[in-house]
């Protein structure tokens, strides 16, 4: 039984490994959002002066602690499983016209990576758009694509690249 | 000499291994061979043994990896003067290299070189060259480039040099090295991506895309004095540079007008003129060898193909329509076909298109095989693709029939660009 244990463990080994670059291995290991963690502590350490009231940014159960959206393959379009978060940052930073926010987008690897770029771009500047129709000022938003230069998940398969498409809110 | 003489291996697979010293960069694996090889004894140089750098095994080398020639073993034989050479011992090849090395003062070596026609019992070519000892692999390649023009009437490129960049973890290394991977030199070092790197037409600068601002900006670089000056930082993405073939100008593709759409610059970054008004992804420029013309992706038919514009702008004509997406055009050297990236089925592979007959051409089996490159002579192709879970180097020849598989001796490989001729 052991022994079996230790083949089925070595093979899952194997198999990840013949699926995944090694290059980023500690990555892959990771849940996926913990990446992104260590920005969003320093976020909340940030401005904010002595306020009795919790800011709805830092309250996980807010709709605001969604900080991405995502698209299909090859596409730019806000979604409208998204529009509901992309709204409620409008809001939020058009009360708080100090914030501002930088929109990344983010690519799969399936295209040239200049092509990526492009569609990356395109990914945050639809997000820019929709905050700006809410009401956001121009100067709180800052757009940049990453193209498929930074993948949160690396596999070759599906389950990488829907995390990858994506467009990431970060307030600064 | 003629195509008759060279031996006919149709249907033969060869599979060998081009042994490299443990301080190569890279290790090379060669599959398939030339319709037509050419036999070739390649005799060990008198004095060689001498040096760290032995030039028959690096003159053999190139010639193995063009896939053109079969090199055969001079079975201990070992003239070095015409004089020595025993015409009816080489029955079996076309021609025989033959010469010396010698020592001279203050690190200096002469090399002298000859190239035999064993069946007109004549000289093909000959050369005498001074050198510093650490000039000795390039003095073997250009021994390599004389001998394969010589046998099959094409410029060799086994001098040329090529970029890519070397990613390991976070880190990211704009490298150029030798064709055949020697002679790494980092030009940029930095934890954030490395993009597009595009050769200056004399190979003096390279025009790259990094995100040390925390977007993409182009830069162009001298790799003489390593000082390199911003071209194009717009607000946004600025990116896919490309250099005229005089020159004097780049292609980028600019965010700051809204979608990615493709500008003419100046490399030191002035006189910005927009070239594209299709308000979808433009990008990827590559110039005609004439500099009339552009190829570059675009998604304005929905989705990524591949067009072409004249550089005064007008009339956009699209090339590409073969089911699946195009990317990264690139024109062959000669202006009569371009190489590209092609999509379909979930795999990328490398092919080519004529531009009189329009008829795309598969030249490998499928894969992640991206961002392609001509040869500056126009027979081999290089590009990025992955093996054993990392990102290698590979080429293949414009006809398909030899490719070659370069595995970096640490972390992946991304966005090689083969570089162009060296004035010598």
């Amino acid at each position: 039984m052991k022994k079996l244990l230790i083949g089925a463990l070595l093979a899952n080994l194997l198999a990840a490994c013949a699926s995944q670059k090694p290059a980023e291995p500690v990555v892959e290991a990771k849940p996926a959002p913990v990446a992104e963690a260590p920005k969003q502590v320093e976020q909340k350490a940030a401005p904010a002066p002595a306020q009795v009231v919790i800011d709805p940014l830092n309250d996980p159960n807010s709709i605001l602690a969604k900080r991405s959206t995502y698209y299909p393959f090859d596409v730019y379009v806000l979604q409208d499983a998204d529009k509901l978060i992309v709204q409620a940052h409008a809001r939020y930073l058009s009360e708080h016209p100090y914030r501002m926010v930088r929109l990344e987008g983010n690519c799969d690897e399936r295209g040239s990576n200049e092509y990526n770029l492009g569609l990356g771009q395109r990914r945050a500047d639809g997000v820019k758009k929709a905050l700006q129709m809410g009401g956001v000022k121009d100067s709180q938003i800052e757009t940049v694509s990453y193209g498929e230069e930074k993948p949160k998940l690396t596999c070759h398969e599906e389950k990488c690249w829907k995390e990858n498409r994506r467009t990431d809110l970060n307030y600064r | 000499m003629q195509v008759t003489r060279f031996l006919r291996c149709f249907g033969l697979l060869v599979l060998f291994y081009v042994a490299m010293p443990a301080h190569a960069a890279l290790d090379i694996e060669i599959i398939g061979a030339g319709e037509h090889q050419i036999p070739v004894a390649i005799v060990p140089f008198a004095g060689e043994e001498k040096f760290a750098q032995s030039i028959s095994q690096v003159v053999s080398a190139d010639l193995a990896r063009s896939g053109l020639f079969r090199l055969v073993d001079p079975a201990g034989k070992t003239p070095h003067d015409p004089r020595e050479v025993a015409y009816a011992d080489w029955a079996g090849v076309d021609a025989i290299a033959i010469g010396s090395v010698e020592e001279q003062v203050n690190n200096r070596v002469s090399v002298k070189f000859r190239l035999l026609d064993t069946v007109k019992k004549t000289e093909l070519a000959g050369q005498a060259v001074s050198g510093r000892t650490d000039q000795l692999r390039a003095i073997a390649h250009r021994i390599a480039d004389l001998i394969y023009e010589k046998l099959t009437g094409d410029a060799g490129v086994f001098s040329t040099r090529i970029v890519y960049v070397n990613r390991q973890g976070k880190a990211n290394r704009l490298v150029v090295a030798d064709s055949d991977g020697y002679g790494e030199q980092t030009v940029l070092a930095t934890n954030e991506p490395i993009m597009s790197p595009s050769w200056s037409p004399d190979g003096s600068h390279l025009a790259y895309v990094t995100f040390e601002h925390g977007h993409a900006v182009v830069y162009v670089q001298s790799l003489l004095t390593s000082q390199r000056i911003v071209v194009a930082k717009f607000p946004g993405s600025n990116s896919a540079p490309a250099w005229s073939p005089d020159g004097r100008q780049l292609a980028v593709v600019l965010t700051r007008d809204g979608s990615s759409q493709i500008y003419l610059v100046r490399p030191d970054g002035s006189d910005l003129r927009r070239i594209t008004f299709s308000g979808a992804i433009d990008t990827e420029p590559n110039f005609s060898p004439d500099g009339q013309y552009l190829l570059f992706t675009s998604d304005r038919g929905g989705s990524p193909q591949i067009y072409r514009v004249p550089v005064e702008g007008r009339e956009t004509e699209r090339l590409t329509f073969d089911g699946g997406n195009n990317f990264s055009p690139r024109y062959s050297p000669d202006g009569k076909s371009f190489v590209f990236a092609h999509l379909t089925g979930g795999r990328f592979y490398i092919a080519t298109q004529d531009f009189e007959t329009r008829q795309m051409q598969l030249l490998t089996e499928g894969g992640w095989e991206k961002k392609p490159s001509f040869a500056p002579n126009g027979k081999l192709i290089l590009f990025a693709t992955e093996a054993q879970g990392r990102g290698i180097l590979a080429t293949v020849s414009s006809d398909g029939r030899v490719k070659q598989r370069m595995f970096p001796q640490a972390g992946d490989i991304r966005e090689p660009v083969w570089g162009p001729f060296l004035k010598q």
